[in-house]
C-alpha cells in the first residue's frame, strides 16, 4: 500500500493522460479507467467498478463525474479533487487555446479527415464500456433481459433513461433480477 | 469564427444581452442539476430554446466541435461557450457551474455508497442499475453509428470492430491502441473524402 502522497500523485497522473485519449467523451474512457482501476492498480472489484458506475448515472451531472467517484472511492474528498481536476484539467486548457481555432479550419480537407477518423473509434470504445458495464451487471438472466430491454426502449423512445433506472432499480429491490 | 473572442453584441439588432457571470453560472448548475444520464439534451433546452443563446444550428456546431476534442463534450462546450461570452473568466465560471455544483452531490452520494455499499438492498438496486446503464450504453452507440456505417458501410464498421476488440475484449491499454488505430482511422478518411 503505498502513502497517501502517492495515491494521490497516481490518481493525478493517470487521469490527466488519459483525459487527453477520451475520444467521443467520457463514456470512451470506461473502458480504459476499468482496466487501470480495477486491473492494473487493483483499486476496487469489477462489482465496486459498476457500482459506481450506476451511481454516476443516477447523479445528475455530466458522465465525468464517475472519475470524481473513482477518486473518492481510493482517496477519499482529496481523491476525488484530484481525479476530477486531472480529468478536466488539462482537456479544459484544450478546449479554451484550440476551440475557436480549430473551428477556423472546419472547411479544411485534413480537418474534415481527423474529424472522420475519430468517429468509429468513438463508436468502437463506447461498444467496448457497454461490453465492461453490461458483462459486470449481468449476474442473471433477468438483468441480461433489463440490458436488452433498456437498449431497445431507449433507442426507440425519446424517454428519460431516469424512468427505466428507477424501474429497475424496483426490480432488484424486488430479487427480481 | 473568424475572432477569438467575439465582442459583446451591443447593436440593438440582436434581442437578448450578452448573459452576466452569474447567469452563466446558473444555467450550467441548472443543466447540470437536471441531467440525469449525461446533460447534452438538458443544455440544448437551456442554451438554446430557454435562454436563446445560441441558435439550433449554432449549439450543433459548437458540439460537433466538443465531441472532437478530447475530454468531455459537454465540459469541453462549456469552456468552449463560456469563453465565447464572458472570456476566461466565463469559461472558468460555466465550468465551476457545470462541475463544480455536482461534484458536491457526488461526494455526499459516494460517502453513503463507502458506508452503506455492503447492504445487500443496496446491492441489488445497484446491479440493476447497471445492467439498465449498459443498455443506455448500447443505445447510445447504436445511435452514434447507424448514420455512420450507412455512409460509410465497410471501414468505419471496420475499424469501429477494431477499436471494440482490442479495448473491449483483448483489454489493451488504450493509448497503445490510439496510437496504432487513430492514424489508420484518419488515413482511410483522408482517402475516402477523395
Amino acid at each position: 500500500m503505498r502513502d497517501d502522497t502517492g495515491t494521490l500523485l497516481a490518481l493525478m497522473g493517470y487521469f490527466a493522460l488519459m483525459s487527453l485519449f477520451a475520444i467521443g467523451g467520457a463514456v470512451s474512457a470506461v473502458p480504459e479507467m476499468h482496466r487501470f482501476a480495477v486491473e492494473v492498480e487493483r483499486w476496487m472489484t469489477d462489482r465496486q467498478f459498476s457500482d459506481l458506475f450506476a451511481l454516476a448515472q443516477l447523479t445528475p451531472g455530466p458522465n465525468v463525474i464517475i472519475v470524481t467517484l473513482i477518486g473518492y472511492h481510493v482517496a477519499g474528498v482529496a481523491g476525488a479533487a484530484v481525479a476530477t481536476l486531472a480529468m478536466c484539467g488539462p482537456t479544459c486548457v484544450f478546449a479554451f487555446y484550440i476551440g475557436d481555432v480549430w473551428e477556423r479550419f472546419k472547411e479544411a480537407r485534413w480537418r474534415v479527415a481527423i474529424q472522420a477518423g475519430m468517429l468509429p473509434i468513438a463508436i468502437g470504445l463506447v461498444a467496448a464500456s457497454a461490453l465492461i458495464v453490461g458483462r459486470a451487471a449481468a449476474q442473471s438472466w433477468a438483468a441480461v433481459g433489463v440490458t436488452v430491454a433498456s437498449a431497445a426502449l431507449t433507442y426507440r423512445l425519446r424517454l428519460n433513461p431516469l424512468w427505466i433506472f428507477a424501474v429497475a432499480a424496483l426490480l432488484g429491490l424486488a430479487r427480481l433480477i | 469564427m473568424s475572432a477569438p473572442i467575439p465582442p459583446p453584441a451591443e447593436t440593438p439588432a440582436s434581442p437578448p444581452p450578452p448573459p452576466s457571470l452569474l447567469d452563466l453560472f446558473i444555467s450550467f448548475s441548472t443543466i447540470s442539476l437536471s441531467g440525469f444520464g449525461g446533460v447534452l439534451a438538458w443544455s440544448r433546452r437551456m442554451l438554446v430554446e430557454e435562454r436563446k443563446w445560441m441558435t439550433a444550428a449554432e449549439f450543433n456546431e459548437a458540439y460537433a466541435l466538443c465531441q472532437f476534442l478530447p475530454g468531455a463534450n459537454i465540459v469541453n462546450l462549456s469552456v468552449v461557450f463560456g469563453r465565447r461570452i464572458r472570456g476566461a473568466p466565463g469559461a472558468v465560471v460555466a465550468l465551476l457551474g457545470l462541475v463544480g455544483t455536482p461534484f458536491l452531490l457526488v461526494i455526499a452520494i459516494a460517502a453513503l455508497y463507502a458506508r452503506f455499499g455492503d447492504v445487500e438492498a443496496l446491492q441489488r438496486m445497484l446491479s440493476a442499475v447497471s445492467a439498465a446503464a449498459a443498455g443506455l450504453i448500447i443505445s447510445t452507440c447504436a445511435k452514434m453509428a447507424e448514420p455512420l456505417f450507412r455512409e460509410r458501410p465497410v471501414s468505419a464498421p471496420l475499424v469501429a470492430l477494431l477499436t471494440f476488440a482490442s479495448v473491449g475484449v483483448m483489454r489493451w491499454p488504450l493509448y497503445w491502441v490510439l496510437a496504432v488505430l487513430v492514424p489508420l482511422s484518419i488515413a482511410i478518411a483522408w482517402r475516402w473524402r477523395r
